[in-house]
């Protein structure tokens, strides 16, 4: 109760004191049924923490603000990659979250006031709350990488914001002929989805494979070691004997610059032309979460680990991949995750308590192929002002499992994907 | 101005309705499971909304030490102490 609580009534009294004269008895109303909270981005952690503040406290006055009428999903974009899934099984609308009785605004937030708590919109209107909660996701750094530019990436496609990207990497699978290059990018760590890039090497292997297996794939990594990396190259061995190649950073494998006229990759080590170059940037948070002063100079957003709140702007929550969750991945299972536990903390502030001390999960399945699944799984609680594992739990699919173990994995991902849908959007 | 400050402040804590989440409050832990176990449509993965307790109990117990067969969630029960479990279950039990 008492640290939250102090410094609600030391802000408060701060707040009031030009004013305090102009306080008429009774005293205005500061009850939580009153209380605004602004989310900016509909992604999972936006509407599952939007829709979350509602369940908890239908009297919360919840807006959502999010320019995309539609929403296309990260998770399982492979498989449209690979012609396994169509496109429009990642998208989600709004409709149902408005239903619930959150506010949805389809405009883009351009400016924040945290000390007068107002959000900005593009149509010149503005939002005031009591608590701001930004799910921005990340932005693509177009100046992080020597010729790679968003032109660049009409040639180069990242496919790594699901939508037009996802469908033109596919397009370019199609187009080429048996015996190509392909050639996926991968950028250092943190990035979105870290097992992200070699699953879709194996889901791209799966398609070439199918259709064109004289073709061989290349991976230039900017690291030694990823995620579910033994399960991973064990797959690739077993499914696709031959066929993936991974260079890794001592290795030369760090890309340094792109040339998106010849579709050449530039490393220490040499040039790599590619039929289809796939380049996945560096990354950092949305630009509104630095508009809102909650960047520090990684480029990602600090935060508390009980309650999101920023470390720098006060009353602004950062969730999801934008922030700095410790040892929780940037996955739409953690934004999930998180943007729950958010919304309690948010609840309890609001109504003057004290927010307990949060657990988190994450579990993140890859398809190796698509009845071949393998997971990572992880438990975190609040150590040192960070989230930290909690030690003992989590880790990887067993290396030595049958076959069996894999499909049932291969269904788990598939009904996450339903149910978590689901929860976030309707 | 102190004085008064401090005078608006109680007042304000004395207006404000106690915490909605008191009694309901989730356990830590517990609000991640939704991210797989489904609230409503049939899944291959269980419902464990408004499910016995106990059962929950046994089988993340079950989990955890390895007698019950599992993919993912032996390596998530490992993160739970009984009590923790305990809570959870509870918690899981009492929503619709």
């Amino acid at each position: 109760m008492g640290i939250s609580h102090r410094m609600s009534r030391r802000e408060f009294c701060g707040a009031g004191a030009a004013t305090v004269t102009a306080l008429a008895f009774p005293l205005p109303a500061f009850a939580q049924s009153a209380a605004r909270v602004v989310v900016i981005g509909g992604g999972f952690g936006g509407a599952s923490c939007a829709r979350a503040l509602k369940a908890i406290d239908p009297k919360l006055q919840v807006t959502l603000v999010e320019p995309n009428k539609t929403f296309t999903a990260c998770p399982f974009s492979n498989n449209v990659i690979a012609g396994l899934r169509s496109i429009e099984a990642q998208q989600f609308g709004y409709d149902k979250i408005a239903a619930s009785g959150v506010t949805v605004v389809a405009q883009a937030a351009t400016a924040i006031d945290a000390a007068a708590r107002t959000v900005a919109l593009a149509d010149g209107t503005s939002l005031s709350y009591e608590r701001l909660v930004l799910s921005p996701g990340v932005d693509l750094r177009f100046d992080a990488l020597q010729g790679y530019d968003e032109a660049a990436a009409a040639k180069m496609p990242h496919a790594w914001k699901a939508g037009e990207q996802t469908l033109l990497l596919r397009k370019q699978l199609e187009a080429m002929d048996d015996g190509g290059l392909v050639v996926i990018a991968v950028p250092a760590n943190p990035f979105r989805c870290p097992p992200g890039p070699y699953e879709r090497a194996c889901l791209i292997a799966h398609y070439l494979k199918t259709k064109k297996p004289r073709s061989k794939l290349l991976i230039l990594d900017a690291k030694d070691t990823f995620s579910k990396q033994r399960l991973f190259q064990n797959a690739w061995k077993e499914l696709y004997p031959g066929m993936i190649e991974w260079v890794s950073l001592s290795q030369g494998g760090k890309v340094n610059a792109v040339n998106a006229a010849t579709n050449t990759l530039v490393t220490d080590f040499g040039n790599h032309t590619a039929q289809v170059a796939n380049v996945i940037p560096p990354q950092r948070a949305g630009r509104i979460a630095t508009i809102a002063g909650a960047t520090d100079n990684t480029g990602w957003c600090a935060i508390d680990p009980v309650t999101f709140e920023s470390k720098l702007a006060p009353n602004i929550h950062v969730i999801g991949d934008a922030c700095l969750a410790g040892a929780m991945p940037k996955s739409a299972f953690s934004a999930n995750a998180q943007a729950k536990v958010c919304a309690a903390a948010i609840a309890t502030l609001l109504s003057g308590g004290s927010p307990a001390t949060p657990k988190l999960i994450n579990t993140c399945y890859s398809l190796a192929a698509p009845d071949y699944g393998i997971s990572v799984a992880g438990v975190y609680q609040p150590k040192n002002g960070v989230l930290a594992d909690v030690e003992g739990a989590g880790g990887v699919s067993p290396a030595d499992a049958p076959r069996d173990f894999r499909a049932r994995e291969a269904d788990y991902a598939q009904s996450w994907f339903s149910t978590v849908t689901a929860e976030a959007f309707g | 101005m102190k004085a008064l400050c401090v005078a608006v402040a109680t007042a304000t804590v004395m207006a404000s309705s106690p915490p909605v989440l008191a009694a309901s409050e989730p356990s830590p832990g517990a609000t991640s499971c939704s991210g797989c176990h489904t609230s409503g449509a049939a899944s291959s993965v269980s419902r464990l909304y408004g499910r016995n307790a106990d059962e929950i109990m046994t089988a993340m117990t079950g989990f955890r030490d390895g007698s019950a067969p599992a993919t993912v969630m032996n390596r998530i029960a490992k993160g739970f102490s009984d009590d923790e479990l305990r809570a959870i279950a509870a918690w899981l039990a009492a929503q619709k």
